[in-house]
């Protein structure tokens, strides 16, 4: 059993692991080639299909110089034969140096954390948590700004159901932040974050109109998708769906240091006309979670700071 | 000795757990796996009480309980009250206190948690002792103790 190497959630990191994982991706970034993880193998362990997640992980083991084994489709693996969970976990550990996990429900990756041999990675439990997501967000946002601390981040879209953005906010817990909420009120943000917010002393204010002069408080301005299945009020979904889309006439009054994240997809809540901004950001910020994810992966098995810096070999 | 537990026979030695809300007794038997012991367990059931209208109340004999035994029954009935009786004297009185961390005994009321989908025990934390809130360790659903079910292997 080795729980506390896992990387299950974001909530318990401090702010010198989060620190410390980001100055791992920076190294990575310089040097993505290496030999490290030479030897290991990595299973990547997908309940539920998630391309993007899933070669992000893959690519960051190989660039580590890492084997891959797995299953991207529940279908082929005996969950359908009615094995548990604990019993899948157990036999890849037999085989596997970590295990990178994505399933549908929650608590998941918790529950693999504490039964398996080897350290789990969470790459997304249903609703719950999906940390690899945010560790890139907060290496987006260090990268763009040169640092974490004291910011203005905006989160505009689906506030209620969008797990990046609870991440987001409890990770930025630690570097003294100013949220802005712009939402329509059927996804506002749950009372439970606000409590959380209030709790550990975390600034927000509540806007629901989304135009130039909330942007030109920003430093992040972080965009989700307002998803038509979230709604149970149809009209309210039609009436809100084109009022939470970032235009780029809408940049006019933005701080020359401010970026544009998202967790991708997008569908239509960023005009195609943003794309071309410098304050876009989102591709570079997808392109982030692969030094992002080889900081977690070598972390997990045990791999410090130092072990990466003597190790710029490329392969 | 009040008339209400005249209705149920004294006991020498044992246990008593009084003030049992009525619609609870049998998950507090259940709780402490009651139909299990070897020894007289005397119920009874729906009994007038001043203070809560029907109460009931359980006698064991010849078996104390564990302070961790006992204080699962804060979960469904925290405002029992609980006599060691030793030569028919009332020795010891005690409340339960609810734990900080309840292991396998409430079930998740969030059917995509993993506890609801694996055979496994359920872990629930205490977040906030006032409002009687509880959040899963694994999920982090909160939800509140009053509306609590009990996990199948337990519940009746």
């Amino acid at each position: 059993m080795n729980p506390q190497r896992s990387f299950v959630t974001i909530a318990d990191l401090s702010r010198e692991k989060i620190l410390y994982l980001i100055r791992m991706a920076e190294e990575f970034e310089a040097f993505p080639n290496r030999d490290l993880l030479k030897n290991r193998i990595v299973a990547t362990l997908f309940f539920e299909p998630s391309t993007r997640t899933r070669l992000s992980f893959e690519t960051a083991a190989n660039r580590l110089g890492a084997k891959v084994i797995g299953f991207t489709d529940p279908k082929v693996t005996s969950s359908t034969k009615g094995e548990t969970l604990k019993d899948t976990i157990m036999m890849v550990s037999n085989y596997a140096d970590v295990i990178v996990m994505r399933h549908y429900l929650e608590g998941a990756a918790q529950y693999a954390s504490e039964v398996s041999p080897v350290p789990v990675v969470n790459a997304g439990d249903g609703a719950n948590q999906h940390p690899s997501q945010t560790m890139l967000d907060l290496y987006s946002i260090y990268k763009t700004q040169g640092r974490l601390d004291d910011l203005n981040i905006l989160l505009v879209g689906d506030l209620k159901y969008g797990r990046t953005v609870h991440s987001l906010l409890m990770a930025m817990r630690h570097f003294n932040p100013t949220f802005h909420f712009i939402a329509p009120k059927e996804l506002a943000m749950p009372e439970e974050y606000k409590v959380y917010c209030r709790e550990h002393g975390i600034r927000y204010e509540e806007h629901e109109d989304f135009n130039a002069d909330v942007i030109a408080k920003a430093d992040i301005l972080y965009m989700t998708r307002v998803q038509r299945e979230r709604f149970t009020d149809l009209m309210e979904y039609e009436r809100v769906k084109d009022v939470y889309i970032l235009r780029a006439a809408m940049l006019n009054k933005a701080r020359e240091n401010m970026k544009i994240l998202h967790p991708l997809p997008r569908v239509n809540e960023i005009a195609y006309d943003v794309d071309n901004d410098p304050h876009a950001y989102y591709f570079e910020q997808a392109r982030n979670g692969l030094y992002a994810r080889q900081a977690i992966i070598s972390d997990v098995l045990g791999f410090t700071l130092e072990d990466v810096q003597n190790n710029k070999l490329q392969l | 000795m009040k008339r209400q537990e005249l209705m149920v026979a004294a006991i020498e030695n044992g246990t008593v757990i009084d003030h049992i809300p009525s619609n609870k007794l049998f998950q507090v038997v259940s709780l402490l796996g009651l139909e299990h012991l070897k020894t007289a367990v005397m119920v009874g059931y729906n009994l007038p009480s001043a203070k809560m209208g029907l109460k009931s109340i359980i006698k064991v004999d010849g078996k104390y309980f564990s302070d961790e035994e006992l204080n699962t029954l804060s979960v469904v009935a925290p405002n029992v009250t609980l006599c060691i009786i030793k030569d028919y004297e009332v020795v010891e009185k005690k409340c339960v206190t609810l734990p900080t961390t309840i292991t396998g005994i409430v079930k998740c009321n969030n059917p995509k948690c993993i506890t609801n989908n694996e055979p496994m025990q359920t872990r629930f934390v205490l977040t906030d002792a006032e409002a009687g809130t509880l959040q899963c360790q694994y999920c982090k659903k909160e939800q509140p103790l009053e509306n609590v079910k009990l996990t199948s292997k337990i519940s009746i």
